[in-house]
């Protein structure tokens, strides 16, 4: 049995650790609430761009359309970006986007579908080398990135784009977990290129006039496109970071509660235990007592 | 003057202004224009360079670094890589 001064360290070692997730908790809150500003105001942005790309498409249609709007018209070359955490301690985060992915790429595997991967974020390598190493092309670590902007994005999407255009991939999907609260963050895949046109968008209503362009129509979608692959990579880079806090907020919550039960239950213990032994002190000085 | 412009001027990290104002001047690529309430639709490319907001007397600019404008009955929205106000 631990002797008391065991018990005591070890409730003074829990309660260094409860102090730790708790501070961790707490600047995981401030960082929560900045990071969901940032994904929250980066999404108009991203709608109108794709309100845009989808009323140009609708007149754009048919061999004339940019291959990053038509596709290559095959789709087996098939190109997976994993985006998720660079840190750890955020409960199942990078786990369930992994997850999410495995089961993804998996299935393009069984389909007999060539699959290559990017991953964005330490944890997602980390995790993905083991089953995927030979597959994983490239990796991103943002973690030295204090804020994320176009200017995080612009390698990766540079880097799609590459391999779009060197013929090396076909199809491009984006793995990120959606932001949708902070209790719920869902793992979602996106698919870049060829662009999905997003059908419910409502398209303006002109009122009866005709859209100019300047220059021409293909000209700027030939510039729109590329740019909204870098926006749409910098949206699943925000709504990560905001899910990432989230995660860890909720997860820093769980460990501190965890630690004040332990102390509660050591706590009990080490008094159980220094009750015992004054106990067995005093029966041992009255009995001295008595044998005199 | 007919009506007032919707106008949103959006960056990638946020949205810069939203608003009703009477006029718009922006620099496209091929030429600056100004847009004013009941534009026809119109979509153009846009070069670096400032644009110009007219509301009353009231005139506010920001710093565009290339972007899109598109025109819709809707209104005006400028969808700029990078934006920032001029003095304030």
């Amino acid at each position: 049995m631990a002797s008391l001064k065991d018990m005591r360290n070890r409730i003074s070692s829990v309660k260094a650790t409860q102090k730790i997730t708790k501070a961790m908790q707490m600047v995981a809150a401030a960082k929560l609430r900045r990071a969901q500003d940032a994904a929250e105001s980066a999404r108009p942005y991203a709608q109108r761009m794709a309100a845009v790309i989808a009323n140009l498409a609708a007149g754009v249609s048919g061999d004339g359309a940019p291959k990053l709007l038509a596709g290559t018209g095959s789709n087996k070359r098939h190109l997976v970006i994993v985006a998720a955490a660079d840190r750890g301690l955020a409960g199942g985060f990078t786990s369930s986007i992994v997850r999410f992915a495995r089961e993804k790429i998996g299935a393009l595997l069984a389909e007999g579908k060539d699959v290559r991967i990017i991953c964005v974020g330490k944890k997602s390598r980390d995790q993905l080398r083991r089953q995927y190493g030979d597959r994983v092309i490239e990796s991103y670590d943002l973690s030295a990135n204090r804020v994320l902007n176009l200017g995080v994005a612009q390698p990766i999407a540079d880097q799609i784009l590459a391999e779009f255009e060197a013929g090396r991939a076909d199809v491009v999907t984006l793995v990120y977990s959606r932001f949708r609260s902070v209790v719920q963050q869902i793992p979602t895949a996106k698919q870049l290129i060829p662009a999905v046109v997003d059908a419910d968008a409502p398209a303006p209503d002109l009122q009866g006039a005709a859209y100019d362009y300047e220059p021409g129509e293909e000209e700027i979608l030939d510039t729109l496109l590329p740019r909204n692959i870098t926006v749409q990579v910098l949206a699943a880079l925000l709504e990560n970071m905001a899910g990432f806090y989230a995660s860890q907020m909720s997860a820093m919550d769980n460990a501190t509660r965890n630690a004040g039960d332990m102390i509660a239950a050591l706590n009990l213990q080490y008094n159980r235990q220094r009750q015992a032994r004054i106990t067995t002190e005093l029966i041992e000085i009255i009995s001295a007592a008595a044998a005199l | 003057m007919a009506g007032k412009l919707h106008f949103s001027l959006v960056a990638p990290e946020r949205q810069l202004f939203s608003a009703e104002v009477d006029q718009v001047d922006a620099p496209g690529v091929e030429g600056d224009f100004g847009v004013l309430a009941g534009h026809a639709p119109f979509m153009t490319a846009l070069k670096a360079g400032p644009v110009t907001v007219f509301d009353g007397s009231a005139r506010r600019t920001f710093t565009i670094e290339g972007g899109f404008a598109d025109v819709t009955p809707a209104g005006l929205t400028i969808l700029a890589e990078q934006a920032t106000e001029v003095g304030a």
